[in-house]
């Protein structure tokens, strides 16, 4: 069933929605060599299609699981949703801020203090000034990196970082989070905090996003999921049933390798 | 947990219809943004050197005392050259500074824009913001050179804001437009310094502009956009005149020209950056 419209309580729409990289056939060294080669005619291309034909609707308050190979498209598809990406056909459609948390380190910088890196990613996320003075204390607190605030980021490890962007990417309730292979990082203790955080903003009314290759993870968290194959979605249902095909196929590959 | 202040937006994409227009209200939301960057860049740039901001002032002071043992002897102006010369030069190297700065930011960048929405030309503009900092930070060594060569100081420096305006507006202008040919021709990052250096040369910095005036008529002059730039801020700063009204016509009209191209340019072609 596609629909050709959002509804009252839809969030994120996709209709026919491709993504083609158009890819040069050859490379070309320098801009001389692709003027001649374009004057007389002779750029030949061919395009990848990293997502073709999506149709999707996720409702306000879902957790949805988006699972696959690497180079599946998964990437691809969030970067449609959280607006890098244009598609070159078809309709994106979000209501509401979209917040990614970021992978480990991205939008900081390593000479900047703790502090003074809050308010880069901050306002990165879309912040102002003052909103991002309101929750600093709540960011140190949940980030438990207090002692160091004055300190370059370079000075941290790796968890500190993790602990830290995490913090800031959900000081605020965003409409839809996106959370990209993130939950791998930190300890055990730190996982578990996350986890929490998760369900406190999925209660306070935000859709999440859950992109991995995790089976099990996709099982346990997800209200529905998709099945991403060569840009195609391949299998959709419930986190469950779509985990337990893509083990399946994860399986089938295997025993084809042998 | 209470939710962030902003009302509910909603993205078509469909709907997206006056890229140019839609940036600028975008850039506006992210203000607060671009003020981070510039000191983020201000900050990571100095941070690890024991002089600091102070390189910002001694750059300028010494590339002058260079070129003014240099090229002294060979134009006719004696004392007053240091205070000329340095005037040009800090000119220029905002200009120069903030175009290179903005290729680079266009090309590394792109690690950070493929991951989150931010309105791209907030780069360039946050580039264009440390360029102005820096240019008004080496006011100090330049001020000093006009006390110790006895220049004296006009009342006409008062305008310089308005000259410092009319040359950033096309600084970004042809940011903009020429980071839109870096992301889809990397080469250029290359090529720029290269025509930058011949540019300078070109451009009355080092020299009167009287010796070019043999050359063609003085045509190089003409063509020149930085030359007016540059003589306008020059006759408010080091001449104490007002330029003409036709000068400030031309640098008007050359700026606005030039933003208006570059903006629209980058806007219209940033849905395409994602697939470089």
């Amino acid at each position: 069933m596609t629909l050709n419209d959002p509804e009252e309580q839809t969030a994120v729409f996709l209709k026919d929605v491709s993504v083609a990289y158009r890819l040069p056939v050859e490379r070309f060294a320098s801009i001389k060599e692709y003027a001649i080669k374009k004057v007389l005619g002779k750029v030949h291309y061919k395009d990848f299609f990293a997502l073709n034909d999506i149709n999707l609707s996720i409702n306000k308050g879902e957790i949805f699981g988006i699972i696959g190979r690497n180079g599946a498209g998964k990437s691809t598809l969030l970067k449609v949703i959280s607006r890098v990406l244009y598609p070159t056909t078809g309709r994106v459609w979000v209501k509401g801020i979209v917040a990614p948390l970021l992978q480990l380190g991205a939008g900081f910088h390593p000479e900047l203090t703790g502090y003074e890196n809050i308010y880069l990613n901050g306002t990165l996320l879309g912040h102002k000034r003052v909103e991002i003075k309101d929750k600093i204390d709540a960011i140190l607190a949940f980030s438990e990196i207090e002692d160091f605030i004055n300190s370059p980021i370079r000075t941290y490890s790796s968890g500190m970082v993790a602990r830290l962007g995490f913090s800031i990417a959900t000081a605020w309730v965003p409409d839809i989070l996106i959370l990209d292979e993130v939950l791998s990082v930190g300890d055990a203790a730190f996982r578990e905090k996350c986890s929490n955080r998760m369900q406190e903003l999925i209660k306070s009314g935000a859709t999440v996003f859950l992109v991995t290759h995790d089976a099990q993870l996709i099982s346990e968290l997800c209200t529905r999921a998709v099945l991403l194959e060569n840009g195609h979605i391949v299998s959709s249902g419930t986190g469950a049933e779509v985990s337990v095909i893509y083990s399946r196929s994860l399986a089938d590959a295997h025993s084809l390798n042998r | 947990m209470v939710r962030s202040k902003n009302q509910v937006k909603i993205y078509d994409s469909e709907k997206v219809k006056w890229v140019a227009i839609e940036e600028i209200k975008a850039v506006w939301f992210y203000r607060d943004l671009m003020v981070q960057l510039v000191k983020r860049d201000i900050v990571a740039r100095y941070k690890r050197s024991t002089l600091g901001v102070l390189w910002t002032m001694l750059n300028p002071l010494a590339t002058m005392i260079i070129l003014t043992i240099v090229f002294s002897r060979f134009f006719n102006m004696r004392s007053v050259y240091p205070a000329y010369i340095i005037t040009g030069l800090i000119t220029w190297s905002f200009f120069s500074q903030t175009i290179l700065f903005s290729l680079n930011t266009t090309l590394r960048g792109s690690d950070l824009y493929n991951k989150i929405y931010l309105p791209q030309t907030a780069f360039v503009i946050s580039v264009l913001g440390g360029g102005i900092l820096n240019y008004l930070l080496s006011i100090i060594p330049m001020a000093l050179i006009f006390l110790v060569t006895k220049v004296p100081i006009h009342p006409t420096v008062l305008l310089f804001p308005v000259g410092l305006l009319l040359l950033a507006t096309f600084t970004l202008g042809l940011g903009l437009l020429l980071s839109t040919g870096v992301v889809f021709f990397p080469d250029i990052a290359e090529f720029a310094p290269v025509i930058l250096q011949a540019w300078f040369y070109i451009t009355p910095i080092i020299y009167p502009a009287e010796l070019q005036l043999d050359i063609m008529g003085g045509l190089f002059l003409k063509i020149n956009p930085m030359y007016y730039f540059i003589k306008i801020i020059r006759n408010l700063l080091y001449d104490g005149v007002i330029p003409s009204g036709l000068d400030w016509l031309i640098g008007f009209a050359i700026a606005i020209l030039m933003l208006v191209i570059g903006w629209w340019v980058f806007t219209s072609k940033s849905k395409r950056f994602g697939y470089q």
